[in-house]
């Protein structure tokens, strides 16, 4: 399927919480609510026509001016055809609900948004950051990020 | 308990050449704790491979920190990873040496500027002994870098007390 | 020899000169590596390896006891080996009767031999892993033909 047509079957199923196609480009992109992104993921999955059964990549955005996003990167294995999807999220309301429980493989991608943005997943099973240690403050793929002077005596910057 | 251990205040004919048979028998015989993180551990893998070989130098890799002479902090160290390098360095026993191989483990290397988890320098938590600079350093430059270590151990003496 | 017959040393002797010289051996190279070595321990280098982590909880754990009961079984069986060995060299001077004093002794070694077989008790048991299961629905009529199906699907 093209994604023109994947985005006409999402469109007669959820209505407004599909809100944009971006075509002609590479990977061309859907827009999706965040409220909405755990019903629309399990019916890709599900819908025999669709059968995205394979995130290949789950990553989050800062565009640089007050909202975050996170991508999708899906493909199916079985129709063998791929697609993104994209929301969006203000800096200071950043809620996205956990597809952990559709692809095993979102736990820790979704952790690591969490470690790396601060963007909270609700209904994550196990929330808690990934890569760097625990007591570590702020988040560094942020714009905005500050590095800390010293961690536990070792001083950080150079 | 060492009998001689940092007990006499000045040398004698006894020590220097004493000094001179242990100090020749250590260099001979420099275990290593390998401690390869990133790429500069494929260089060390290469030097300890046929072409270059180390353990013609006495190196021998062993996996514990109890029986080790010398630790190659080869490759980038986080600052997830720098208390475990810490502790492992506490536990290993005197006299004990660290070689830093790489520009990562010598000043951070090329994440100076904008590594927010990397350590700039493994000198910031244990001594270094001998710097070993490269992008990864080849084989003959770890090599030398053993060879400069076996220099310094050879001015090693009993009776010095040690930083 | 001259120096057997001043010191009146026998063959036993002989060994127990032998076992001097080696214990001497290692207590000299012991001795040394006192004298020479330093010895400057402090709580954050004697403390236990762990792979650069720190220690968490007790390094004595539980075993299975298949361990030990193998152990025990070689021990009774091993003592019988070694009493067989000076039986085996002179049983002929005392005709049927060694033989049939040892056979007694084979037969009740080897009933209980057999009880522990029939009890388990040779039995090395593993422990079981457990292999995660996931559940997941895959709409069937879309799978190839012939493609393998596992009892957790739907």
């Amino acid at each position: 399927m093209t994604a023109q047509e994947i985005y006409d079957v999402l469109k007669t199923t959820f209505g407004d919480a599909i809100v944009e196609l971006k075509l002609d480009i590479l990977q061309p992109w859907i827009r999706i609510e965040p409220d909405k992104t755990r019903d629309i993921c399990l019916f890709l999955r599900d819908e025999s026509v669709m059968q995205f059964d394979y995130l290949s990549c789950l990553s989050g955005v800062d565009y640089n001016n007050g909202t975050f996003g996170i991508v999708y990167h899906l493909a199916s294995m079985v129709h063998k055809h791929k697609i993104v999807l994209k929301t969006f999220c203000t800096k200071d309301h950043s809620h996205v609900h956990s597809v952990s429980d559709v692809w095993g493989t979102a736990n820790w991608h979704e952790r690591e948004v969490f470690d790396l943005f601060g963007i909270i997943i609700d209904g994550h099973p196990d929330l808690r950051r990934i890569l760097l240690p625990d007591d570590w403050e702020g988040n560094p793929l942020r714009k905005d990020y500050k590095v800390q002077e010293f961690y536990h005596g070792m001083k950080v910057p150079y | 308990m060492g009998l001689l251990d940092q007990r006499f205040e000045n040398s004698n004919i006894f020590i220097t050449s004493l000094d001179g048979l242990l100090n020749w028998a250590r260099l001979s015989s420099l275990w290593q704790m390998q401690f390869g993180l990133a790429c500069c551990a494929i260089e060390m893998m290469a030097a300890s491979a046929s072409n270059f070989d180390i353990m013609r130098f006495g190196v021998i890799p062993r996996a514990t920190p109890r029986q080790v002479d010398v630790m190659f902090v080869a490759g980038t160290v986080t600052i997830k990873m720098a208390s475990r390098i810490k502790r492992l360095y506490d536990q290993m026993s005197e006299p004990r040496y660290v070689i830093s191989m790489g520009s990562c483990a010598t000043c951070g290397g090329p994440y100076w500027e904008h590594g927010y988890h990397v350590l700039k320098g493994v000198d910031r938590v244990i001594p270094v002994d001998v710097y070993v600079p490269g992008c990864p350093p080849r084989p003959e430059a770890l090599l030398e870098g053993i060879m400069k270590l076996q220099e310094k151990v050879r001015k090693e003496s009993m009776v010095k007390k040690r930083a | 020899m001259e120096l057997q017959q001043f010191l009146m040393l026998t063959e036993f002797g002989k060994a127990f000169i032998f076992l001097l010289i080696g214990a001497v051996f290692v207590a000299l190279g012991l001795l040394g590596a006192w004298i020479f070595r330093p010895h400057r321990p402090y709580p954050e280098k004697n403390a236990t390896y762990e792979c650069g982590e720190e220690p968490v909880g007790s390094a004595w754990i539980r075993l299975n006891v298949r361990f030990y009961v193998t152990a025990l079984v070689f021990l009774i069986f091993d003592v019988e080996v070694a009493v067989l060995f000076p039986w085996a060299l002179i049983y002929r001077q005392f005709g049927l009767f060694g033989f049939l004093e040892m056979a007694v002794f084979l037969f009740i070694l080897i009933v209980g031999y057999a009880y522990v077989w029939v009890k388990g008790d040779l039995n090395w048991d593993k422990p079981k892993p457990q292999i995660p299961t996931i559940h997941r629905t895959i709409v069937m009529s879309t799978r190839l033909e012939n493609a393998p199906v596992h009892s957790e699907d739907i």
